[in-house]
Formats: C-alpha cells, structure tokens, sequence
C-alpha cells in the first residue's frame, strides 16, 4: 500500500520569542511521525537552530518578517524546510574550525550549523537569489 | 508562549553559583550571558553552573560556555558544569565539551572540585 504523505506548516513573525512555538510544532510533527523521544529532541534542537540563525541573521530581529516551517513526512523519511525571504546564508560556507580553536578565537557562531549537520540526515540550501532561501533537513524514520 | 526560563545567581565562599532552570534559547541566552558577565566583572572566575533544572539549551547557550572560558581561565579561574540531565548533557557531547569543560554529577560535587577536595 502507497505510503500516505502529511504535510504541515507554521508560519511565525521572526522573533527569537517564537522559537517555543516553533519547537513545539516540530516536537508535535516528530511525535506524529513516530520518531522516538531521543530523535524528536534531535529535531527539535535542529529546527531550533535553523530557525534562529533566520531570526538573527537572515533577518536582523526584523519583527515585521515571516519565518516559515514546512513539515512533511511518510512511513520512510521527515523533512522540514525553513524559509525566509532575508540574507542568504549557505552552511556550506561556515568555517570548520575546531570547537577549540573557536572557543580560543572567542566565537561561539557556526555552533548552531555544526549542531543542525550532526543532528539531521541530510541538510541541503536552496537559495533563489532575491526571493527566498531555504534550508531542507531530513530525518529517516527507522521503524522500532 | 511558554517557554520558561529562570536564573539564579548566588556566590559562596568566593564562588560564583548560576542555577538555570527550563529553556535556554537564543531568546533566553542573553540573561545567561548578563549572569555569567557581572559575576566575571565582579572579580569572581570561579563559576559552578547548576543545569539540575535545565530542560534545554541550544547553541546560544552553548555559545555564553564559549566565550567566557578561556577568559576565565586566563585569570586562574573555571567554569564547571553540573546537574545535566542525559538529554541536555548530549547536547553539550555533540559538540565535544566534555573535552573542554569539566561535568560534575552535582552542586556539591563541583563546588568540592574548586576547594582542591
């Protein structure tokens, strides 16, 4: 029988505020999705990362934008994408210097995207330069 | 929306205690960083974060653990960790602290560490 796909989405203004709201959300879909607890804490700590570095840097505390969260599943995988329409910003990019040698640097930044690769499956950025960026993590559903 | 965060700072013989309790957040982490701040400006480098009653902490906090320990430490002092339930304490282990900072079971325990016991 053809796996049935659920889709959800949040839509929220772009406060650091709303990140309970957002964990939340994807805290809920993970449960739906029948991840086990240790894997709904893995998503709910990717997709909090995610959406803070859009909040902050994306979109410069700018109350007046609109972060987005889509969730979609099936018996096989879950993937979350989240979108905003600010400045691009590639994980790719981000420097891969040791945890100590940042903290010998003083820079904390770039925890949040080691944390979104170590957490998810699979992290992929698409960016359509003007209109949107968006980050795709995806969890495989391993059936207990 | 809830997202409970509360933080207690006490200081015992010359030691700084900061108690943190529900979720710390990029939107909680600066009353964190302003804790973890006064008691640096106050002299005291020999700080005991209490996480028993810590719930969560994403990467801004993860980050306050990063930018004041090697200040810290340049002044003879440290920052010990303590109390991390297992969920929270495997945050902190996807990112290699506990090669970095010392995670003690509890209060008592940490503050033992810093008298040499």
């Amino acid at each position: 029988m053809p796996s049935i796909e659920r889709k959800f989405t949040l839509k929220v203004p772009s406060s650091t505020e709303n990140l309970a709201l957002i964990r939340e959300f994807v805290t809920a879909v993970g449960r739906q999705a029948q991840l086990d607890e240790p894997e709904v804490s893995n998503l709910e700590l990717a997709v909090d990362e995610a959406c803070a570095n859009v909040i902050e840097h994306a979109y410069g505390h700018d109350i007046t934008k609109e972060v987005i969260v889509r969730a979609k599943f099936d018996d096989e995988s879950l993937r979350i994408s989240v979108i905003d329409e600010g400045l691009g910003f590639d994980p790719g990019n981000v420097d891969q210097d040791s945890v100590e040698q940042l903290m010998h640097d003083r820079k904390s930044g770039g925890l949040g995207i080691r944390l979104i690769k170590k957490l998810m499956d699979d992290v992929s950025y698409e960016i359509v330069p003007g209109q949107k960026n968006e980050l795709h993590m995806t969890k495989k559903i391993r059936k207990s | 929306m809830a997202n409970p965060f509360a933080i207690q700072t006490s200081l015992e013989n010359n030691l700084s205690i900061v108690a943190l309790e529900g979720f710390v957040d990029a939107h909680t982490a600066p009353q964190f960083e302003d804790a973890i701040q006064k008691a640096v400006d106050s002299g005291s480098v020999r700080i005991v974060v209490d996480c028993e009653k810590l719930n969560y902490i994403s990467s801004a906090g993860l980050g306050v653990f990063m930018s004041f320990i090697e200040e810290v430490r340049d002044r003879g002092g440290d920052i010990k960790i303590c109390g991390l339930t297992p969920k929270v304490k495997h945050t902190f282990e996807i990112l290699g602290f506990q090669d970095i900072f010392e995670m003690l079971d509890d209060q008592q325990t940490a503050l033992r560490r810093f008298s040499g016991s």
